[in-house]
């Protein structure tokens, strides 16, 4: 929704600056999975607090459940059962959208203000002007939007921009009962969560420490992980997100190339109509068949 | 022009009506096309009724596209087989930019320049089948992995804009080489058009007399 208290910074297929005047500080969720129970609250909320209702699904032997993220479900707890130096580990991530400061899906978007960056970092997508393509599908590094067949727009986690528009914290991070989710500034998150690695760090996991991606510039739902060294052990977290080249090329430098390539040619098809004129029938051949007119 | 013996016929019905059939269904799938391209493009979506309608139609017009052309591929594959003949007209740049013909070695019905664009087209026509079918979102997309749909988007965009250079091209030549247009749209040409154009052909037809 075009939520007139946050400022956008970035606006999908638009060349121009939005609206930021005003300023607002970074925000972040931390979610810290050393601290997860996987009891599936965030979920709860995320759904009672957006009135999604996702369909009933079967059971497949393990917790997740759903199994993977919906239009309905815009957050999941994944679970994975991995042996470490420490034994059989229990890591349970909570997926759902990392709010990139510099997002695939927005950098893909060809409907101009379908998705949006508030001044805050917040990622959202303003369904109402989405035209359903999926380029943010092909453009996101972490796999995250869904689209929906019901109205065949995208949906994925706003960081409830509602709430956080006015001055709430999102839904999953109100409800989480161990403290596993907080929500505020990105400077107090990256602080309480350096907190973290160091209390980690204390008992025993030397490799614990903050995942805050910089290959697409930071996000702004950060995890503490146990192995940071291992991001791939929690359901395949992906080491070094980023855009990638495809997308960049596809999305960057493609456009101003083939537009400026396609008026070249217009351009140099007009020179070369005014230099050499018109490509006729010569004198002497008209001459030979002067006797059929 | 006269339709009467002393023309010459050029393209036969069929070919005439298939050539503007594909050259509408080109330009819905271009204009529709760009709307994704670049935001600069993106009011083209209204000739559709909106963005979410270009993004309907496109793929489908894409479809039709794929009968229709597949029509001007087999009318026009054999007469497209380059020759040595041709390949040493293509080497004569400079006359053939100045549109003087007359040292050019001699051209069929169709000359290098018409057959590298046919098999130009055809490329650039599978290819955008081939990724166009990886990037439709609703039906096909979910069937490949990312780094495939992410690798056909580049596709898809590349070849659909060396499509729509290659027709610039062709409707500027059409527009530049006077009576050609009318070729293509009534289908018969003056012998001394066909002797100026297309030597080889001319003598075809007539024997090498008037």
């Amino acid at each position: 929704m075009a939520l007139q208290s946050l400022d956008i910074t970035r606006r999908s297929a638009t060349t121009t600056p939005s609206p930021s005047q005003r300023q607002t500080p970074e925000v972040a969720k931390l979610i810290d999975v050393s601290k997860c129970i996987g009891c599936k609250a965030c979920q709860v909320a995320c759904m009672e607090w957006n009135d999604t209702r996702d369909a009933i699904g079967t059971n497949h032997g393990v917790l997740d459940n759903p199994t993977d993220l919906t239009e309905n479900s815009w957050t999941v707890m994944r679970y994975a059962e991995v042996e470490t130096d420490r034994g059989l580990e229990w890591l349970i991530r909570k997926d759902g959208c990392m709010h990139c400061a510099n997002p695939g899906c927005l950098k893909a978007c060809p409907a101009p203000g379908a998705i949006v960056q508030y001044s805050n970092g917040i990622v959202d997508f303003h369904e109402e002007n989405c035209i359903g393509c999926g380029y943010c599908i092909t453009g996101c590094p972490f796999n995250i939007p869904r689209l929906s067949k019901k109205d065949s727009k995208v949906y994925k986690c706003t960081l409830c921009s509602d709430r956080v528009a006015v001055g709430l914290e999102p839904a999953c991070a109100k409800t989480c009962p161990t403290g596993a989710i907080v929500f505020g500034t990105k400077a107090d998150m990256l602080r309480h969560a350096e907190e973290r690695v160091q209390d980690l760090k204390s008992r025993g996991f030397a490799k614990a420490g903050i995942y805050d991606p910089q290959g697409v510039g930071g996000t702004h739902v950060i995890y503490v992980l146990q192995h940071a060294d291992r991001p791939e052990m929690y359901s395949d977290l992906p080491r070094n997100p980023s855009i990638g080249p495809l997308v960049e090329l596809w999305k960057g430098a493609a456009k101003p190339v083939a537009s400026l390539a396609l008026a070249a040619i217009g351009v140099g098809a007009f020179v070369h109509y005014v230099t050499k004129g018109p490509n006729e029938v010569s004198e002497e051949i008209e001459k030979e068949f002067e006797d059929e007119k | 022009m006269k339709n009467d013996s002393r023309t010459l016929l050029r393209f036969t019905v069929p070919e005439r009506i298939n050539h503007w059939l594909v050259a509408l269904t080109f330009f819905l799938l271009a204009l529709s096309g760009l709307v994704y391209f670049q935001p600069l493009y993106y009011p083209l979506s209204q000739l559709f009724g909106g963005g979410t309608w270009a993004r309907i139609l496109h793929p489908f017009f894409g479809v039709v596209m794929i009968f229709l052309f597949g029509g001007m591929f087999f009318r026009f594959r054999k007469l497209s087989i380059i020759t040595p003949t041709d390949k040493d007209w293509l080497r004569h740049v400079r006359e053939i930019v100045n549109g003087d013909e007359q040292h050019l070695p001699e051209a069929g019905k169709l000359n290098g320049g018409q057959k590298v664009m046919f098999w130009s087209l055809v490329t650039c026509m599978v290819l955008l089948i081939l990724s166009g079918i990886v990037v439709w979102r609703a039906y096909f997309s979910f069937l490949f992995p990312i780094v495939v749909v992410r690798f056909a988007a580049v596709v898809h965009a590349a070849a659909g804009v060396v499509m729509i250079a290659l027709i610039m091209g062709h409707i500027y030549i059409a527009i530049w080489t006077k009576e050609s247009i009318g070729a293509m749209l009534y289908g018969r040409v003056r012998r001394a058009w066909a002797k100026q154009h297309h030597p080889a052909w001319f003598r075809e037809m007539t024997g090498g007399d008037k």
